[in-house]
């Protein structure tokens, strides 16, 4: 029985190329208080372009109905639970987009005198100092742009010390449940990648790392609690055995929902790691970006970070470029400061026991998830999950049901899908985060969903097999897209 | 707290119903040594109103009301109300990345105009949904080159914005991807073609070349694609101020594109979030690194659009992909899509003219220091006094002025970069050029 | 039913081998694996191959498998019906789907590889695995 949902008519829209008609305006600039200059002469023709062929010519009106009814084809935090593993899909504070847009912030040119800036630099030397307290770790850097763009910070960071050391090492150690921008990363760096195989907990095994550190070794990449959601217990011995032969423990910060306030990166060997602040944070996806990748490091890294660094002196901020040993810009500017300030926003509006109590509903509202679905669905590792568990379609794959499906039927049902197909180290995972967002309502029409699910699965399979059959969209041939790209409208 | 949607009847509730004595014993996994013993040192929850004043309070600290003439990559301006209009509904705001393209349309819908406009813009074939920001695009896009023509190195031109040169060095240390530095042609501002002509060997694979540069000079970007197309590399073109597109002849010699698209509504915002692009010619997109959406259709024939050509991304490809980018900036991206909406082919264009004029205004008053053409910034000397003496004048004033370029280029110590936008009004103007003379 | 003029790799391609030329492909079960395919990656003629290095790739909308040169030798053809139609893989892998023809480097390779019969219980005893 389908509850969350009800069929309700839409309007189509179109690509706004196909509305446009010459002479329609849906703008209108100020008179010009200066002679107009005649573009040809002072710039020379070569230099000048005709027209711009084919762009968009519609009115306000049409722009805004065209944009409006397209949002309304889209799946939302606003409307619904979102249960993917490892993005934590929480709420978007409505605040944060208003503190963001404050003038003197989104105003702010990053070249304006800095004596005009010790707002801007406030907030981030704010959010540097939260950040650092929940990390546990000694110094952060705000430059990355997004998640895999901290990763690739972290691992410049990583090389540059060992360099400093004598000799970067050639490789670094992943394990085989990580997130694939992990070993991109890498190589990146001109490392070469070693996978490590998870034991049969899902969990890093000591005894196979103890083996294959050692001198050549630049770092492990972990992500704790893994993408099983399972805690790696061994933390401290696995940060022991890497540091003991000089090595360096990388920690991929993306589940840090699972951790605020209850444990510290720092304080369990983590030497650097990234935090997602479009996940942990709050801080909105908008449908693919932007995020922030912030990067906290141990001390001994601290003179390697990006440059400039915020510093205050006399009471005034100003930025430092004077770190002879900096691995460099990993971008323009100073980093994603719109989005900075909406990390903290958030935590600001939690407070530091507001974040721990939010930990302990993430935590909850999964196991409370699980415990549901576990007579349901094949739970392949036993071991206790935190913010996250992975379920197997072993049991639906029976009947000739995949993961896929179940998750397209689901939207039926009104959610958007979890995670499908991830981590690999689990065959057909269904990857479920709630975050702390979920009201028990919410959670228990998710869990009747699936309940639902299972049994159709069982008495009628095809109907699951060919979902979703209620969207607007039904499913797209993601073959013939790849075979023959279309990747722009044309006339 | 506000934010969490559970009474602590209904936690109790659901512990009892799975059997878990406490909300503490979700954890007790985590082995003694490294639990939290003491509450986070962070200040206690503050009520929306506090960080609405907080924020403020901030603002205040930082320039508000001061007219502005600095442009060197981040530019001034007008944000159509639209914008935030669409940008703010909560199915755009709050939604994830368009994986399900069953209940995305509205995304994958308006990446796929993004996408279009930018070719239009631009000239090339093909862009995908953006990068982080123009500074990261420029290394991706060397990147790019390398694997395309199998050639290992980059020739960049001094005129390229110096913080995204220093960027391509931070992502060219460890890629074995030597850099070399093009001089600029003193009296013109321009690239300096003689000595691109004698950087040029069978080792490069690209020439990166921006336009206009970061001086406000408007390339010869023919003659430096032949230059490069002579040698068998590629060229890279860059852009920092996408409203020159409006009026600028598009770079249709580039192979590759990497560009910027700040002006178009992205507010400065100290600094971030922007918007980078990357286009470029079809025989090369699968080369391209980021996330691409195409046009396909359903089970039931309607045309529907979904994220393609995933082979070459990083959750597939792992360490073979063509970069470990993950995320586009969707949301900034929109606002540049609904910018170039509302402007449309006659606005933009008209928006550009009035840039064009404003900037010549000033010019006219205050002596460019390079002959070459330019759009929207020039650099001007300061003449017996410092940059930074004359901008003191003028903050009396509440204007900002140009850029010092000593920071850049120290053989400029006593010039500045000024920009004039359609923000900037003729009494503003007039006082600049008063300040410098 | 693996072809008889067929040799075979537990990497899944096969070898047609005709005088000093061998041509190369995947096999049945590889295309069952990858499932649609959208987009063959082919080296340039002319190149060098060398047995067990990878030499291209073939992909499917969400997998990319790398193909490893059966044999050594020089690329003197590749099969440009693929680049407008990879579909041909997934209907005849055997045959008209072949991806590059390859003069023999080292014809002793030849007897390293499978025979069909070998093949059809490798790829059997995988599956059951």
């Amino acid at each position: 029985m389908i509850k969350k949902v009800r069929s309700h008519i839409n309007q189509n829209e179109g690509l706004v190329f196909e509305r446009s008609s010459p002479g329609k305006r849906g703008y209108q600039l100020p008179e010009l208080d200066v002679p107009a200059v005649d573009a040809k002469q002072v710039l020379g023709a070569e230099n000048t372009r005709e027209e711009i062929a084919d762009f968009p010519e519609i009115s306000e009106v049409e722009a805004i109905r065209h944009f409006t009814r397209l949002s309304t084809q889209n799946y939302a935090i606003d409307l619904g639970l979102y249960p993917l593993g490892s993005c934590t899909m929480k709420y978007n504070p409505r605040v944060n987009e208003l503190v963001a847009r404050t003038e003197g912030l989104a105003g702010a040119h990053p070249y304006q005198p800095e004596a005009l800036s010790q707002g801007a630099m406030e907030v981030m030397a704010a959010l540097e100092a939260a950040l650092g307290e929940i990390t546990g770790m000694d110094a952060l850097t705000l430059q990355p742009a997004a998640g895999a763009h901290g990763e690739l910070t972290g691992i410049l960071l990583i090389r540059a010390y060992l360099e400093s050391q004598g000799n970067p090492r050639k490789k670094i150690l992943i394990p085989d449940s990580a997130h694939g921008t992990n070993p991109a990363t890498a190589m990146m760096v001109g490392y070469s990648v070693e996978n490590i195989k998870s034991n049969d907990r899902g969990m890093v095994d000591t005894d196979v790392l103890e083996r294959v550190v050692n001198e050549d070794v630049a770092g492990l990449m972990i992500t704790n609690p893994n993408t099983l959601g399972v805690f790696e217990q061994n933390i401290r011995q696995i940060a022991g055995i890497l540091h003991a032969k000089g090595a360096q423990v990388y920690m991929d910060g993306a589940n840090m929902n699972a951790l605020v306030g209850i444990t510290r990166p720092g304080d369990f060997g983590v030497d650097v790691m990234h935090l997602n602040l479009h996940k942990t944070f709050s801080t909105p996806h908008g449908g693919g970006g932007p995020g922030s990748g912030a990067v906290a490091v141990g001390k001994h890294l601290i003179p390697f970070l990006p440059k400039p660094r915020l510093q205050k002196s006399g009471g005034l901020y100003s930025w430092n470029y004077d770190l002879p040993q900096s691995i460099g810009r990993v971008r323009a500017f100073y980093g994603n400061f719109g989005v900075l300030v909406r990390a903290l926003a958030y935590i600001q509006a939690h407070g530091g026991e507001g974040l721990k109590r939010a930990t302990m509903d993430a935590l909850l509202n999964a196991n409370y998830i699980r415990a549901k679905l576990e007579p349901y669905y094949d739970l392949p590792h036993k071991a206790p999950t935190m913010h996250e568990c992975v379920f197997s379609d072993d049991r639906q794959a029976k009947h000739g049901i995949r993961t896929g499906d179940i998750a397209k039927r689901l939207i039926d049902y009104g959610f958007h899908p979890y995670t499908v197909s991830f981590p690999l180290i689990v065959r057909g995972a269904l990857m479920i985060e709630p975050t702390e967002t979920e009201s028990k309502d919410e959670l228990d029409l998710f869990i009747d969903a699936m309940i639902s699910i299972a049994k159709e699965v069982e008495e009628t399979p095809q109907l699951v097999h060919d979902a979703p059959h209620s969207t607007r969209t039904s499913r797209v041939d993601e073959v013939t897209a790849a075979r023959k790209p279309i990747v722009r409208w044309k006339k | 707290m506000r934010y969490l949607p559970k009474s602590d009847l209904e936690r109790r509730e659901m512990l009892s119903d799975i059997g878990v004595s406490s909300l503490e014993e979700l954890f007790s996994q985590l082995p003694a040594e490294v639990r939290l013993n003491r509450a986070l040192a962070i200040a206690p929850g503050k009520s929306e109103y506090d960080i609405i004043e907080y924020f403020r309070d901030r603002g205040l600290e930082n320039a508000n009301g001061y007219a502005s003439f600095l442009g060197a990559g981040v530019y001034s301006h007008y944000r159509p109300v639209l914008v935030d209009t669409v940008v703010s509904r909560g199915e755009f705001l709050t939604s994830y990345t368009p994986y399900q393209a069953e209940i995305s349309q509205g995304t994958l819908t308006t990446i796929f105009e993004f996408q279009t406009m930018v070719c239009q813009l631009t000239g090339m074939d093909v862009a995908n949904a953006s990068m982080y920001d123009g500074s990261t695009a420029v290394p991706e896009a060397a990147m790019m080159a390398v694997r395309l023509t199998n050639r290992d190195k980059i020739v960049v031109a001094r005129t390229v914005h110096p913080e995204y040169r220093e960027v391509l060095a931070t992502y060219s240390q460890h890629q074995k991807m030597p850099v070399s530095e093009v001089g600029y042609n003193a009296p013109t501002g321009k690239l300096d073609l003689d000595d691109l002509a004698s950087r040029l060997d069978k080792d490069v694979a690209a020439v990166m070349i921006q336009s206009p540069n970061f001086f406000g000079v408007i390339e010869d970007v023919k003659q430096a694609a032949e230059l490069a197309h002579k040698n068998g590399s590629l060229l890279v073109f860059v852009f920092t101020e996408a409203v020159s597109l409006g009026l600028l002849r598009p770079p249709v010699e580039a192979d590759i594109v990497a560009g910027e698209l700040q002006s178009f509504a992205i507010s400065p915002c100290y600094g971030g979030p922007f918007a980078g692009i990357m286009a470029t010619k079809e025989k090369y997109m699968r080369q391209m690194p980021g996330r691409i959406v195409g046009e396909t259709k359903d089970t039931r024939g309607n045309r529907a659009f979904c994220l393609t050509l995933s082979t070459r991304e990083q959750h597939i490809r792992r360490e073979k992909a063509t970069s470990n980018i993950c995320t586009n900036q969707a949301l900034i991206a929109l606002m540049a899509t609904v910018f170039m909406t509302v402007y449309g082919k006659e606005g933009l264009r008209e928006l550009a003219e009035q840039n064009l004029s404003k900037a010549h205004y000033l010019a006219g008053k205050v002596k460019p220091h390079f002959s070459g053409p330019f759009f929207n910034e020039f650099v001007v000397s300061t003449q017996g006094r410092t940059p930074e003496q004359v901008n003191g004048t003028l903050l009396s004033k509440k204007i900002i002025g140009g850029l010092p370029l000593q920071r850049f280029y120290p053989e400029l110590g006593n010039a500045m970069l000024v920009c004039a936008t359609e923000m900037n009004r003729r009494e503003q103007m007039d006082s600049v050029a008063e300040a410098l003379a | 039913m693996y072809p008889a003029d067929l040799r075979y790799t537990k990497e899944h391609e096969w070898v047609r081998v005709e005088g000093e030329i061998g041509t190369v492909g995947i096999t049945d079960h590889a295309q069952k694996e990858l499932g649609d395919i959208v987009y063959v990656d082919l080296p340039k003629v002319g190149s060098a191959a060398t047995k067990g290095q990878t030499f291209g790739s073939v992909e499917s909308v969400k997998a990319v498998s790398d193909i490893y040169a059966p044999i050594s030798g020089e690329i003197v053809a590749i099969n440009e019906e693929l680049a407008t139609a990879p579909e041909k893989i997934n209907e005849d892998p055997h045959g008209v789907a072949w991806l590059v023809k390859i003069k023999l480097g080292a014809p002793e390779e030849i007897k390293q590889l499978l025979s069909p019969e070998d093949y059809q219980i490798y790829v059997e005893a995988e599956a059951g695995h």
